[in-house]
């Protein structure tokens, strides 16, 4: 019953986003009284797609196996919390919150929105009603996730071990939240191009969205790039995984417009531009999602194979892109010019920025989809990896971050200030580590070492913006913008650090053996049999010892018997210089266990930083919400 | 400072060259650093250069697997049903790394025909197979 429930609603939502869609095309009558019925529609839409992924939540919880999605994705002996996570830890169900969070997204603009005009309000709803359908569309022809299954099944087939983790039960949902986020921009994009009204109201509108969908964009890749590195037991924290790129490129996309839509907003500069990149960011989202969701590429994390499913995404992401791109190049030219200005201003640093993050996405996107078109032209199958990347992409993140130790510090429209004495703390102590780094670490590579430099530079410059003024009358946006900035330089500073510095020792081991990895002494004391609640394991017991600190790690193997699988469970010891990381391996016929160990100077901060990124956006989210909620007051008793 | 319609027009331009920009800075990077993933009968061929970053694909022949007396590293040979590649790695093989199964290896070609992998991949669970690995067992 449920099951039909939820298929019912779903039936519904899309027959709204019809409704909704003909209603904004102008078929509804008089301007203002369609307005009013556009809007409920859209809240009625957005309700019933959370009643029906409500229902599709119930069925998991419940291990309802009549339900062939429950029956291939969950197990009745499973504990809750992975019961509720596997709602979304398949492809029927992910794209069921997919389009949920995207409806609600569209009810929350139709019953929130006063910054634009009615008639752009209603462009924006239709546009966001047309994406609406065409998941809708998907979900009910290609992909139901409340299709019966008979005869029942007793238990299930269980979700896969290495997705039984609580952090990567809420690492997809989050991501989502930061694409579908980035589908309001698109709409307002695709509203303010059809009416010709591009200017700082419609930015305003924008910017919440954007900034919150990047903040969840930030926590995901971060949160992603954590349980990589301690799940997957390889000991790196970003792979150049497709599956990775296609987060990262619409975080770069949102990151090149978090920055020019404020230059919309306050200066009114930028408008085509602006508009260009609210359709790239979303159709990045959609682009990532194809490429995780049709299993097209090679990828240790893809797990979703299937061609027809992929087809369907690429015609949707044909449609959409292409008509997005086409309604840009016809309708730009009805666009007004944006304020000018010089080159040495707030804007021109801000224009740099966007141009490397453009170029840095387009390394990405290119590297990514190439061996795609390879294969499509010549049928030679290859596949690209991270020498790539951290050759191509890395040393243009350094000149963005040299760039980020002046651009934020230059006034709008125009600078005659001399540059050189703001930027002197900056370079300073940027150089002071380089000289330091050649005369105590002189075998450390070229990247790291500028890197650490670069990084170090960056944190005396992002806190200058909050020198000499009034701490208390500081806007929080700007808190914000320098929180964030810090986060980027502390991050560096751990990726340089663990690339430069990381000490590794692998060995084979009998128990009471003595292992050395960098200043660490590690007592190998002996394994152990285990058992959790759904799986059994073997444990190792180091003891390790450091100068005065020691510690304890139990790196295991853990075996899941539904389905069977084993998987290591890496051990780590943090302290606040760096990072312990032990993985257990398998015994050898003469009685040794396969241990490897690293040290990891500093390596937290990698993700240290991508938190202090994250909460700087959301302090200048909060920033702007309460400002705008006091103007509006005052407007209104100014009114009255 | 410059008229607006003029500067919108630099903007446009500027983009323009940043696209380009990014592109030749793509294909530039990927001429020698695509990893190539190549089979046991590319190597037979002569098709795979030595040491060259590149992923090489195929089964764990049964019965190949040998462990050195280290302890640490395995040696293996490689299949695709039409040649056969010798491997050699150091390290802790993956939970479902065995003979017969597909793996993927990332490493080295070395002047000797020997591949020396600094990474194994194997499939990561039941259902995951590269397509490049997946066509194979289509052809066979």
């Amino acid at each position: 019953m449920i099951a039909e429930l939820g298929l019912g609603a779903l039936w519904m939502a899309a027959a709204l986003a019809v409704l909704q869609l003909a209603l904004a095309c102008g078929l509804g009558g008089e301007q203002g009284r369609s307005l009013r019925t556009i809007r409920s529609v859209a809240i009625a839409q957005g309700l019933l797609t959370a009643l029906s992924f409500g229902a599709l939540v119930w069925l998991f919880l419940d291990s309802d196996m009549s339900v062939k999605l429950v029956a291939a994705n969950s197990h009745s002996q499973k504990p809750w919390i992975y019961k509720f996570a596997g709602t979304w830890g398949n492809h029927e169900g992910s794209m069921l919150l997919w389009v949920m969070v995207l409806a609600l997204a569209g009810a929350v603009i139709a019953s929130l929105e006063r910054r634009i005009d009615e008639p752009t309000l209603g462009a924006t709803l239709g546009a966001q009603a047309a994406l609406a359908l065409g998941f809708f569309t998907f979900l009910l022809l290609a992909s139901n996730p409340f299709e019966r299954l008979d005869p029942a099944p007793i238990d299930g087939r269980g979700l896969n071990p290495l997705l039984q983790d609580p952090g990567l039960a809420f690492h997809p949902p989050t991501l989502y939240l930061g694409y579908v986020g980035l589908s309001v921009a698109f709409s307002l994009a695709v509203g303010g191009l059809i009416r010709g009204e591009v200017g700082p109201s419609i930015a305003r509108a924008m910017r919440p969205w954007v900034l919150a969908a990047w903040i969840l964009l930030t926590i995901g890749i971060t949160a992603g790039s954590y349980w990589a590195y301690y799940e997957l037991g390889w000991g790196g924290w970003w792979f150049w995984d497709p599956v990775e790129n296609a987060s990262l490129m619409p975080w770069l996309a949102a990151t090149a417009l978090l920055h020019s839509v404020n230059v919309l907003a306050a200066r009114g500069g930028l408008r085509a531009w602006t508009m260009m990149l609210a359709l790239v960011a979303f159709s990045m989202s959609m682009v990532g999602t194809f490429l995780v969701r049709s299993g097209i590429l090679t990828s240790v994390h893809s797990f979703a194979v299937d061609p027809a499913r992929g087809s369907f995404i690429l015609a949707l992401l044909a449609i959409y892109i292409g008509g997005a791109l086409t309604l840009f190049a016809l309708r730009i030219a009805h666009v007004r010019e944006g304020a000018p200005f010089e080159v040495v201003s707030r804007e021109g640093g801000l224009v740099a920025n966007n141009l490397i993050l453009s170029v840095i996405l387009g390394i990405v996107f290119v590297g990514t989809l190439y061996p795609l078109l390879a294969e499509a032209l010549s049928g030679e199958k290859l596949s690209v990896g991270p020498p790539y990347f951290d050759s191509v992409a890395s040393p243009l993140a350094l000149v963005l971050a040299a760039l980020m130790m002046i651009a934020p510090q230059l006034r709008w429209r125009r600078d005659r200030q001399p540059l050189l004495r703001r930027a002197a703390p900056g370079v300073l102590v940027a150089v002071t580590v380089l000289v330091a780094t050649l005369l105590l670490a002189p075998d450390i590579g070229w990247l790291p070492r500028l890197g650490l430099a670069v990084a170090a530079g960056l944190v005396p410059a992002s806190l200058q913006p909050l020198v000499g003024r009034s701490l208390r009358r500081t806007p929080l946006a700007t808190w914000g913008m320098a929180l964030a900035h810090l986060g980027v330089a502390v991050a560096i500073l751990g990726m340089a650090s663990d690339s430069a510095f990381t000490r590794e020792t692998l060995s084979a081991a009998r128990p009471g053996e003595r292992i050395n990895v960098g200043p660490w002494i590690v007592d190998f004391q002996g394994v152990r049999p285990i058992a959790g609640t759904n799986w059994t394991a073997i444990e190792a017991e180091l003891r390790a010892s450091k100068g005065g600190g020691v510690a304890v790690l139990h790196p295991q193997s853990r075996f899941f018997s539904e389905p069977p699988t084993t998987t290591n469970e890496a051990a780590i010891d943090s302290s606040w210089n760096g990072q312990l990381y032990a993985v257990l391996g398998e015994r050898d016929e003469a009685g040794r266990w396969q241990i490897r160990l690293w040290w990891k100077p500093f390596v937290t901060l990698i993700w240290l930083g991508g938190g202090m990124i994250a909460l700087g956006g959301l302090l200048a989210l909060l920033g702007r919400l309460f400002r705008e909620r006091r103007q509006r007051i005052r407007g209104e008793e100014a009114f009255a | 400072m410059v008229k607006p319609k003029h500067q919108r027009l630099i903007l446009i331009l500027l983009a323009l060259v940043a696209l380009l920009g990014a592109v030749l800075l793509a294909m530039w990077g990927l001429q020698d650093r695509a990893a190539y993933f190549v089979t046991p009968a590319d190597i037979a061929a002569g098709k795979a250069a030595p040491d060259r970053a590149m992923r090489l694909g195929g089964m764990v022949v049964p019965g190949s697997l040998k462990r050195d007396a280290d302890g640490l590293t395995v040696r293996f040979t490689v299949s695709d049903g039409k040649a056969t590649a010798p491997v050699v790695f150091r390290g802790i093989t993956p939970d479902l790394f065995k003979e017969g199964s597909g793996v993927v290896a990332e490493g080295r070609l070395d002047p000797a025909g020997l591949f020396v992998a600094d990474n194994i991949l194997a499939k990561h669970d039941e259902r995951y197979m590269p397509p490049q690995m997946a066509n194979q067992a289509d052809a066979e």
